[in-house]
């Protein structure tokens, strides 16, 4: 069944990219991936996911609609069509999500010619992972307190200090940095910097969760050296370029096709088979009409969003251009939350097996899911900040400071 | 997902809503109902409230041809869908309008799905310029079509229908009643002696609502041999969105008005707005009038262009605007303070159309029961 609103090139396209995906999905590797890209650490998974992208990558589903000289493929309105083929098809996520949902966006809109065409073709092929430095043990929700220093010495910078949260920092080639050059000035004194990995002024140690994994690092900043040319924006832009960014990261930025874990109408329709496959107190859980209201409820607001997205691109009923996208992360790291909470409460006590437990359901997906939907709710500004923004940007409301 | 992508509203429907939105901004329509409620605010002791109806306001509707939208051209109307509709209930909601239009244009969809003569001669007669209301509830107001208390026999109709919206506004009542082989629909003279009309005291002040009793009434089939089921449960996705429309429209209202308030009302030295206890409910009403507009205009198109999923999202517009409903009108009076309170203020005529609203063909609860069927 194909889409009667596309044009006859999109609609080949979507074809080419049911069938690309039919014959080229990899096999299962042999130990699980885990949920998201950004929980993965075994150096096999990392080996096997850069490999599916670069393959992608080649057949035209990242980078679809960007120029040629940038390493697109020259398409229009293409790339919506090949992340939503990728999300159905059932295949492994991007691994390189920060470097296709952040830097690649962020590059795009403040990035020199220069530093467009050398780093955008080796994020689409996952040959250089990016990670993201901008929160720091004392800077989490209050961004801008951000402390870690930058001071330029001849033609390039001297970095100390340390950042925190930094998912995918120990196979990173680059990271998204922020630094401080002037500490008496909050917002201005703020710049934004491509830092190389690579290098003996830089430490990566890993963070172990509340799941227990340890998708996420502390890294330290001990006389690391970065560029003039690695710089992004004037000296003292750092704030607005990281906005950019930001507002990637949130959902709001142009698409390059990063798709880092399941579909939310993917998780949902799980929920409901969960439901009615679980039986207890003599019935499918289904069949309680309590259970039922609440699955049903989140089932409507699952929908909501999906209808939200086509909705935003709809001027006439828009409600104005950064309304709807800004409430992508808020709302869908919300819902998938609620989500969870009902998997969990369907399973009831089986839900207290965990990853590793011979009897747990989907082997401990569900309370594993649960506890790592506070990366959502929590990392990329967290719901109150989400709020907060939402408030005074779109609604024109009193800046809460 | 087979619906347009900008869910069918194009120009000339974007044209219609700015139109009838024009229109209405210039009517003030809170400000003219004003006077109608003068004295009868005490529910102890006050006069009954009249019903209002601002005919004037209507005479232009009809001259602007708002009223024929969705009555198909071979019987003299405009002939569009249900998504052009949607756009005019979306305006009458956030205008909080009395009027018989809304009514009309759920007339309009339960008619279409009739094949009779009669039916089509009634969507003419509304061309024209007639008001129909719905008389389809019985007492407990349970929306299953066999729920009707009105009996039809030798071509007679007996019995009461309740909860009859815009029942003093309208010419022609459209009764649903119980008929030897199931349910029919019928038309109804409201002026007809036997036909007794027994005002509601009701919260909302914006519409009127009647008791309506048939004593051996003459009454015109609409639907026969027990096909009035049939076309009320065809029409029922539509009667869903629209009224989710007129929710959609009112809380965007209550949003905004809010929002407003909390940028002039200051309080220990800031505006309201300021502060995160005040600022973050807006934005969840923010977040809540979002879901169910994209989910109305989702259940409009889908009528329209795939009506093999118009149910669906029809179950899921209605759930979601009736807990919109339910908080936005909640937070728009808890968030005004004071003022929000009182009988002066615009959002307590809001609030109470919700209340209203919130449960016409059903609330959330039942549509979510009706959605899990589907699923």
């Amino acid at each position: 069944m194909s889409d009667k609103t596309l044009t006859p090139e999109q609609a080949e396209f979507q074809d080419f990219c049911r069938a690309w995906l039919q014959e080229n999905k990899p096999a299962p590797h042999p130990t699980p991936l885990p949920q998201a890209a950004y929980e993965v650490t075994d150096p096999s998974h990392l080996t096997y996911l850069t490999e599916w992208q670069a393959k992608c990558y080649e057949a035209g589903l990242i980078a679809s609609d960007l120029p040629k000289q940038y390493g697109g493929h020259g398409m229009t309105d293409c790339q919506q069509i090949a992340s939503n083929e990728v999300r159905s098809a059932g295949v492994p996520y991007f691994i390189n999500w920060i470097g296709l949902g952040m830097a690649v966006p962020t590059l795009l809109e403040c990035g020199t010619e220069a530093q467009k065409e050398t780093f955008l073709p080796p994020i689409f092929s996952a040959e250089h992972i990016w990670c993201q430095g901008f929160s720091e043990p004392g800077a989490g929700s209050d961004l801008a307190s951000l402390q870690a220093s930058a001071v330029k010495e001849g033609d390039q910078w001297i970095i100390n200090g340390s950042k925190v949260w930094t998912s995918l920092g120990h196979f990173a080639q680059y990271m998204l940095l922020l630094a401080r050059q002037d500490k008496n000035d909050k917002y201005g004194g703020i710049t934004y910097f491509l830092a190389p990995m690579d290098q003996p002024g830089i430490t990566v140690k890993p963070i172990h969760k509340m799941t227990g994994e340890s998708g996420f690092n502390e890294v330290f900043l001990d006389n690391a050296i970065v560029g003039d040319h690695l710089r992004v924006g004037n000296v003292g832009d750092g704030w607005k370029v990281a906005m950019a960014t930001l507002t990637s990261e949130r959902g709001a930025g142009v698409g390059v096709g990063a798709v880092v874990g399941e579909s939310p109408m993917a998780v949902m329709q799980q929920v409901i088979q969960l439901a009615k496959d679980t039986r207890r107190n003599g019935q499918r859980v289904w069949d309680d009409p309590v259970w039922r209201d609440r699955i049903v409820k989140v089932y409507e607001r699952t929908e909501a969003s999906l209808y939200n997205g086509r909705r935003a691109r709809v001027k006439a009923l828009n409600g104005g251009a950064m309304r709807i996208p800004l409430q992508g992360k808020l709302t869908g790291s919300e819902i998938s939350q609620s989500l969870h909470q009902i998997a969990l409460g369907i399973l009831g006590l089986k839900s207290s097996l965990y990853v590793g437990d011979e009897h747990a359901p989907a082997n401990g997906k569900w309370p594993l899911g649960y506890m790592n939907t506070y990366t959502g709710t929590i990392s990329g500004g967290s719901s109150e900040i989400q709020r907060n923004i939402l408030g005074e940007r779109v609604l024109g409301l009193a800046k809460s400071k | 997902m087979t619906t347009p992508k900008d869910f069918g509203f194009d120009d000339d429907i974007n044209m219609l809503k700015d139109t009838y939105a024009k229109f209405l901004l210039e009517q003030k329509t809170t400000e003219s109902l004003r006077p109608s409620l003068k004295g009868t605010e005490d529910p102890y002791h006050g006069s009954p409230r009249p019903a209002y109806f601002d005919t004037q306001n209507w005479q232009k509707t009809v001259e602007l041809g708002m009223h024929a939208v969705a009555i198909p051209e071979a019987q003299g109307g405009i002939g569009m869908g249900l998504v052009a509709a949607t756009a005019l209930a979306e305006e009458i909601g956030r205008y909080a309008l009395p009027t018989p239009l809304s009514n009309n244009l759920l007339a309009a969809f339960i008619l279409r799905q009739a094949p009779t003569d009669s039916a089509k001669q009634l969507l003419e007669d509304m061309a024209s310029g007639l008001c129909a209301a719905l008389a389809l509830y019985g007492e407990d107001g349970s929306l299953e079509a066999d729920s009707t208390d009105v009996q039809f026999s030798d071509g007679k109709l007996l019995g009461s229908a309740w909860y009859v919206t815009d029942a003093q506004k309208c010419d022609v009542l459209i009764v649903a009643a119980q008929c030897q082989d199931g349910i029919d629909l019928f038309r109804v003279n409201r002026a007809d002696p036997t036909v007794e009309l027994s005002p509601d005291r009701i919260v909302d002040l914006t519409r009127d609502q009647a008791r309506v009793a048939f004593h051996a009434t003459d009454a015109e089939p609409l639907t026969e041999q027990g096909q009035g089921s049939r076309c009320l449960n065809l029409a029922l996705p539509a009667l869903l969105t629209l009224t989710a429309a007129d929710i959609a429209g009112a809380a965007e209202w209550q949003l905004q008005a809010t929002a407003d308030y909390a940028k002039v009302r200051h309080q220990f030295d800031h505006p309201l707005g300021f502060f995160q206890a005040v600022k973050h409910p807006i934005v969840d009403m923010m977040i809540a009038t979002d879901e169910t507009r994209s989910l109305v205009y989702q259940a409009a198109a889908a009528f329209d262009f795939d009506p093999d999923d118009a149910a669906r999202c029809a179950h899921l517009a209605k759930s979601s605007a009736s807990d919109t409903a339910e908080f936005c009108a909640n937070r728009s009076t808890q968030l005004h303070g004071g003022i929000g309170f009182t009988w002066e203020a615009d959002v307590q005529i809001y609030h109470k159309r919700q209340m209203h609203s919130q449960f016409m063909f059903g609330d959330g609860v039942w549509q979510r029961a009706k959605l899990a069927e589907l699923l």
